[in-house]
Formats: structure tokens, C-alpha cells, sequence
């Protein structure tokens, strides 16, 4: 049996004066999901995902969410979402609790004070609720974004890169409250990032856009897998690692070997297959450094699209 | 629609330059009623030097009507920008603080939103018109009393008996809302093409500076098109005083102000309706 479809994009495009920012689009989005939604700066990310929320209007192609057309049901879709689009904008003017009244009050649904409070508690910024939000930091600013997509308990949360601007620690909190969301909450999110490796430890399923079309779709652990993993191993002593491994399949995953320092070319999931060897056979392990992240495998993808 | 329209006035009423049409008029209504009640019966005598040598004036004629009067027709310029300040700012100013992003994504129409932020204009251009009426008349009663009113119109002399001017003020005040509404909806319309409130706020006071002169000056041109600017309609309150009132001509530029005020609004929502949020 088929999946729940939410977000089902097909054949998608729109042009601004002589630039195709999204070029037959086709993408698919299920229930549960923490979709990835990937590409360089300029790949139509944000045009994207401004028509999936009925910013701007596609000039071609078909939007279904929650199976239903978008065009012809928007309000009703709408109630269901929750999104933040770029940068989070708010009335400076007003307090957090305030804007966040104005926007529950709007959002289709009864919003209790208590529930404000959650959501406000659920991004930390409970004790600033009576705060103007022109006194806030931009971290402060993106946290009450994700509290103004959540304060109507929306089934579906799109987030365009919402950590942008945040220091380690809030891009952390914010990706622990994704999986939070998806885990706890089953919410289907909808995840466009440009930092990769935040996208490669939140999502399931990805695609990765360039020119505004899509160049792969899938799950991220499938898509990983068929690329090899740049793996620097850092052991005791490598000359007796090359003599252990000279007769292993291994042998030919390796790449370079400097002080101690041996590079491997090989599948994500033999990563841990190789260390567990290496324990077992006497030879002490410092460090598993993955050098190839997403973003290599992103930049090859992108790369041989633009030829 | 109408928790949309509350939340409107909110917004608006948060908003400090709000309150500088409501501080504006109570600063300058008192100081021209103060300056006139300082003259005394000078600034009377000025106003009817022409005719003083063929009528005798008896009876309290320094009174709040004239005052009022005299202050409804010097404001057709500073009370426009007042409201421009305001409804220049409904929509751009969404587009210049990105939050039209948060409130195009609610599930709300896109006429909802137009219409809501209309309404709310029409409200506070209803609440400066009339905070402008309460301090005029009200502050004018307190330093000035009643009386009957002299209204001089070229070549005649209207007098108005003191029982028979507060309601031509009431409808005067009021077809001053629906002058005052054709420049908040202009004011509107602007507000929804760009992206930035200064934008609409010099326009508008641009076009209706730009039509008042066109109206002013004697040439055969102008003239000729002057029936065609909406400005030549707003002093149309003053034939409130008139004795009879001529009907005809009120209704005339009733109809046409409120013509411009729901094209304007018309295109707005067209414009509104077709825009790509790209702030």
C-alpha cells in the first residue's frame, strides 16, 4: 500500500523575468516524514516553498497537500500548516506573547493563553514573553518563529533554514526540537537547509534541488550508502593496520596513510564493520573522522548537473 | 472579518505615528483658537472687512461655530498627510517589516486581509475626523460660545441662525470623512504596490497638492480638466452651509468621492490578489 502522500509536487515551474527559478519540479513528501530539501544558494529552494504556501503562484505544474489541490483549497491547507519562510519576521512593536496571539487568533483555531505559553516554554523563551520583539536577538527571533509555526498544532511544519544566523548550541536546540517534533509529536517537517550535515542528522528522505529541478530523490540512508564515505582512521601504529588489512577486502578502500593517519574510501555502513575488525585484531582506534560529509556528496551531485 | 478588523486597529493603534494626527490636531486647534480668542473680534473684522461698510453685525458672531468653520476650510491639506501617514502604512508596511510572509501563510483569503486593513483605515481616518470635530467645536464652545454663523460665499452673505448650524456641521464633518476616505483609499492603493510606507505617504500628498494647484490656477486648460480631479470635489462640505442647500451638487461629489474610493479599493484588492510575496 502506497504511502500517505502530504506534499505531492508535480511538474512545477515558475520564471521571474528571464530567470527559471523552479524548472518542472516533481517531488514527494509522506506522512512522518523530515523531508530534506537541499540545493545551493539560487536552486529555488525558497521559490519553492513560497508556493507551497500560496506566496507566489506557480506559472505551471500542480501542488497537492493533504491530497488536495492547493489552489482550490488553500484555506483549508493552510490551517494545517505551519511554516517559517527565510528570515523570521515579527510586529517588533508588540511582545512575543502578543504576536503570537494576533497569529493563533488567525490561524483557524481557538489558542489559549496556556497553550502560547507551551509553545513559548518549547522554545525557551517563556520568561521574555512579555518582551517587545525588537529587543530580540536574531537566535531569539528564529526560536519564536518556530514557536509561531507550531502555536496551532499544525500536522505539517515547513521550515526554511531555521538556523540560519544561530550559534552551535541554537542550531543543536533547533535541531533536537525537529526531532522532537517528528519523534514525539508526528509531525511531518519539511526541511529546507543549506547546511548539509543538519539535514544528514534530522532527515529520512531528501532531495536535493539545482536550477530550480531536482537532481536526486530518496532516503537519505539509500542515497548515503550508494556514495562511498571518506573515513580518516587515526591508529597506533599503521604500518601494522596496512599488513593486518593487506588481505581483507578493506585493502582496497585505502586510500592514504600518514602518521598514523589512514584514510579509507568505503560504504557508510562498513564504517563500523571496519572498526570492530581493527579492535578485535589488537590495534587501538583514536579516532573515526568522517572527511566526506553530504556536502561532498552534495557538491558531486551538483556538479555533474551543471556539467 | 471582523476579529481581522480588530486585529488591524491593534496593529494600528500600537503604532506611534499614529498618534501624531490626534497630538497634531490637539496642539494646532487650540493654538488657532487661542490666537483667535486673543485677537478678540480683530479676526472677525478681518473677515468682514469687505462688507462691514454695508451691514451692521449685532449679537455673539466670534463664536465656535465660525471658529470651526474657518478651521474645516484651512485644513484641506495637513489633514490629508495625517491620514496618509496611516493608511500609507497598512500594507507596506507589512511588505518593510516581512510580515506579510506570516500573514499570507494563515488561513486567511487574501480579501480578508485587503479588506480588513481597509476597513480599519476608514475607522481611524473616522476617529481623526471626528477627534478633529470634538476639539474644534468643543474647545471653540468652552472660549467662544454659541451664536449665529456668517458664512461669506463670493457675492453673497449667508447668516445662519444659531438653532440651524450644528447639524450642517455634523454633515459637513461627515462628507469631510468620505473626502478623507478617497485619500486613505489612495493612500491604500499605493501602500499596496510598494514596499516601503514613504513611498505611498509623498505620492499621495503629491497628487493632491499637484491637483489643488491645477484646481487654483485660471487657465482655460486646467480649468477644463478640473472636473475630472477628485480634489475639486472635496470642499464640496461647504455647501452645507448654504441657504437653501444645494442637494444637486452635494450628491454629485457624494457619488463621485465615493466612486474613487471603491475604484481605488477595487484596484487595490485586484493588485493585492495577483502579488508575489517575494519580502
Amino acid at each position: 500500500m502506497e504511502q500517505n502522500k502530504i506534499i505531492e509536487i508535480k511538474n512545477l515551474s515558475k520564471q521571474f523575468k528571464d530567470v527559471k527559478a523552479v524548472d518542472d519540479l516533481n517531488l514527494n513528501v509522506y506522512k512522518g516524514d523530515v523531508f530534506g530539501f537541499l540545493g545551493p544558494n539560487g536552486a529555488g529552494k525558497s521559490t519553492t516553498i513560497r508556493m507551497l504556501l500560496s506566496l507566489i503562484s506557480p506559472d505551471n505544474g500542480e501542488i497537492k497537500i493533504f491530497d488536495k489541490s492547493l489552489k482550490e483549497n488553500r484555506i483549508e491547507i493552510l490551517s494545517k500548516i505551519g511554516a517559517i519562510v527565510e528570515k523570521p519576521d515579527f510586529y517588533g512593536y508588540l511582545s512575543a506573547y502578543k504576536n503570537l496571539e494576533i497569529l493563533g487568533k488567525i490561524s483557524g483555531r481557538e489558542i489559549s493563553s496556556k497553550k502560547i505559553m507551551e509553545v513559548l516554554e518549547l522554545v525557551s523563551l517563556e520568561k521574555r514573553y512579555k518582551s517587545k520583539v525588537k529587543t530580540f536577538s536574531h537566535g531569539m527571533k528564529q526560536r519564536l518563529g518556530i514557536a509561531q509555526a507550531l502555536i496551532h498544532d499544525p500536522e505539517l511544519i515547513i521550515l526554511d533554514e531555521p538556523t540560519t544566523g544561530l550559534d552551535p548550541q541554537g542550531m543543536k536546540e533547533i535541531r533536537d526540537l525537529i526531532i522532537y517534533l517528528s519523534k514525539e509529536k508526528n509531525k511531518t517537517i519539511f526541511l529546507s537547509s543549506h547546511i548539509l550535515y543538519e539535514v544528514e542528522l534530522v532527515a529520512n528522505r531528501m532531495i536535493i534541488i539545482n536550477k530550480g529541478s531536482a537532481k536526486v530523490e530518496g532516503r537519505v540512508e539509500d542515497l548515503l550508502n550508494a556514495n562511498k564515505l571518506r573515513v580518516a582512521v587515526e591508529v597506533d601504529n599503521s604500518e601494522k593496520v596496512k599488513m593486518l588489512l593487506s588481505t581483507t577486502r578493506w585493502n582496497e578502500n585505502l586510500e592514504t596513510v600518514a602518521n598514523n593517519k589512514m584514510i579509507f574510501n568505503l560504504p557508510q555502513n562498513e564504517v563500523a564493520e571496519l572498526n570492530k575488525y581493527l579492535v578485535e585484531n589488537g590495534i587501538l582506534v583514536n579516532a573515526l573522522i568522517p572527511t566526506r560529509s553530504l556536502e561532498d556528496y552534495f557538491l558531486t551531485i551538483t556538479q555533474k548537473a551543471s556539467g | 472579518m471582523i476579529k481581522l478588523i480588530n486585529i488591524e486597529l491593534y496593529k494600528i493603534f500600537k503604532k506611534w505615528r499614529t498618534y501624531i494626527g490626534f497630538i497634531a490636531i490637539a496642539i494646532l486647534i487650540p493654538m488657532i483658537e487661542f490666537a483667535i480668542s486673543f485677537e478678540g473680534t480683530r479676526s472677525l473684522n478681518f473677515v468682514t472687512r469687505e462688507i462691514q461698510q454695508t451691514f451692521i453685525f449685532v449679537g455673539n458672531l466670534l463664536n465656535t461655530y465660525f471658529v470651526s468653520y474657518l478651521i474645516l476650510n484651512s485644513l484641506a491639506i495637513h489633514i490629508p498627510f495625517l491620514i496618509t501617514l496611516v493608511a500609507g502604512d497598512l500594507l507596506a508596511g507589512e511588505a518593510t517589516a516581512g510580515t506579510y510572509r506570516i500573514l499570507i501563510t494563515r488561513p486567511i483569503s487574501r480579501f480578508e486581509i485587503v479588506t480588513s486593513k481597509f476597513i480599519a483605515g476608514m475607522i481611524y481616518t473616522f476617529l481623526l475626523i471626528l477627534w478633529l470635530a470634538v476639539i474644534s467645536l468643543g474647545l471653540g464652545y468652552f472660549l467662544f460660545g454659541t451664536g449665529e454663523l456668517i458664512v461669506l460665499k463670493s457675492g453673497s452673505i449667508i447668516v445662519l441662525a444659531k438653532n440651524d448650524i450644528f447639524w450642517r456641521f455634523l454633515l459637513a464633518y461627515g462628507f469631510a470623512l468620505l473626502s478623507m476616505g478617497v485619500v486613505a483609499s489612495l493612500a491604500f492603493l499605493f501602500s499596496s504596490l510598494v514596499e516601503n510606507a514613504i513611498g505611498p505617504i509623498i505620492t499621495t500628498m503629491a497628487i493632491i497638492i499637484i491637483f489643488l494647484i491645477i484646481s487654483a490656477i485660471n487657465i482655460d486648460i486646467f480649468q477644463s480638466i478640473k472636473p475630472y480631479l477628485f480634489t475639486s470635489y472635496m470642499n464640496t462640505w461647504s455647501s452645507f452651509f448654504d441657504n437653501p442647500i444645494d442637494t444637486t451638487e452635494i450628491i454629485k461629489s457624494v457619488s463621485i468621492l465615493a466612486a474613487h474610493i471603491i475604484v481605488f479599493f477595487g484596484f487595490t484588492l485586484f493588485i493585492f490578489r495577483q502579488k508575489d510575496i517575494l519580502t
